[in-house]
């Protein structure tokens, strides 16, 4: 029976996955949308210089963009994460 | 007058984009309209095969844009439907050979020659060709394949229409927009296998104008350069049909999306 099964074999369903990965990156590409260029950079350079102080990861690291009528704001929140000391330097 | 411009538009490349356009032309004209589908694809011409006309080119867009052939000259037309034209990419020129004001002179004309619908097959990515594709549209056909690379890059394609359009820039309404599926394969859905319908539609936020099953005729039809709408019995043209009816603004069911019954002998013999 093994070698059938193998022959046999379907590939997983895998639809479900594929919804809620596109999901995510859908709903976060969309936040960021019309946002500056210069923004992924930002966070980059901004994850170094905390990084200097506490470890975060660059998930934890949140920029948006927020456009009200003539005005816009630049939101940028950081998850420090809990318990862990601060470096020594 | 002005003809109604569709751009048929993907980001992402083979999702059935040149299929898509050579369908819609050919159903707009069987539904009486004076339509033409131009090629944008400047460099990698290929709608006049998918339309069965490439032996017939001789000027293209890329000449009208530049003064070197009239319209009339280098509109080709269909030997199906008289009021069907063809308007082809060159395929010597590179993609900079397309200008904003070139293209806009040139739908302007087609206007005043009496064509209700411009059809623009763009190509794929989201740089110059693409961009003036979808420029001066009023309605865009988005072809998504149930599969994530496009799904995403469609997402992207429904963003620059809302925001990168003559449209939008001038903020007289919005383009209408229109997402079709294609290559969906229902058996696959079935077993959760591959993105259904609702998924796609929850996904992007926008529902379906159509659905086209995944089908061998769509080859069959490229190969014989026949636009695979006028393939009656396959389920892909039927379902072309519709949704050219729901784009002129007909109220039609979807079909196609169960996994068709065997019948005895395909149950025996598999098939």
């Amino acid at each position: 029976m093994g070698i059938l099964d193998f022959l046999k074999r379907k590939p997983e369903p895998t639809a479900g996955l594929a919804k809620e990965r596109l999901r995510i990156i859908v709903a976060q590409e969309r936040s960021t949308r019309g946002a500056p260029d210069y923004l992924p950079l930002l966070r980059n350079e901004l994850l170094e210089v905390i990084k200097k102080y506490v470890h975060v990861d660059l998930e934890a690291i949140n920029i948006n963009v927020e456009r009200d009528s003539g005005h816009e704001i630049l939101e940028l929140s950081v998850a420090l994460p809990e318990n862990t000391p601060a470096k020594s330097i | 007058m002005t003809a109604e411009i569709i751009v048929v538009t993907s980001g992402k490349g083979g999702v059935g984009k040149t299929t898509t356009s050579a369908s819609l032309a050919t159903g707009l004209a069987m539904a009486g309209k004076k339509v033409a589908v131009i090629d944008f694809d400047v460099g990698l011409r290929n709608l006049d095969l998918i339309m069965g006309c490439e032996r017939r080119v001789v000027y293209d867009f890329v000449n009208v844009v530049h003064g070197e052939a009239t319209l009339k000259q280098a509109l080709i037309k269909d030997k199906r439907y008289e009021t069907l034209y063809v308007l082809a990419a060159s395929q010597t020129r590179d993609k900079d050979a397309l200008t904003q004001e070139g293209v806009e002179k040139v739908l302007e004309d087609l206007g005043k020659e009496g064509f209700d619908y411009v059809v623009c097959d763009s190509p794929a990515g989201i740089e110059k060709g693409a961009h003036l594709a979808m420029y001066f549209a009023d309605h865009a056909v988005v072809v998504v394949n149930p599969e994530v690379s496009s799904v995403r890059d469609s997402d992207r394609i429904l963003g620059l229409l809302a925001s990168k359009t003559r449209r939008a820039e001038r903020g007289d309404g919005a383009i209408k927009q229109h997402l079709l599926l294609t290559r969906y394969n229902p058996a696959r859905v079935a077993v959760g296998e591959m993105l259904s319908v609702k998924d796609v539609e929850e996904i992007l936020g926008i529902n379906v104008v159509g659905v086209i099953p995944e089908s061998e005729n769509v080859l069959a039809a490229s190969n014989a350069g026949v636009p695979v709408i006028l393939d009656d019995n396959s389920f892909a043209g039927q379902a072309y049909s519709d949704t050219v009816a729901r784009i002129l603004g007909e109220e039609r069911a979807l079909r196609f999306l169960e996994v068709p019954k065997k019948g005895f002998f395909q149950r025996v013999f598999g098939g």
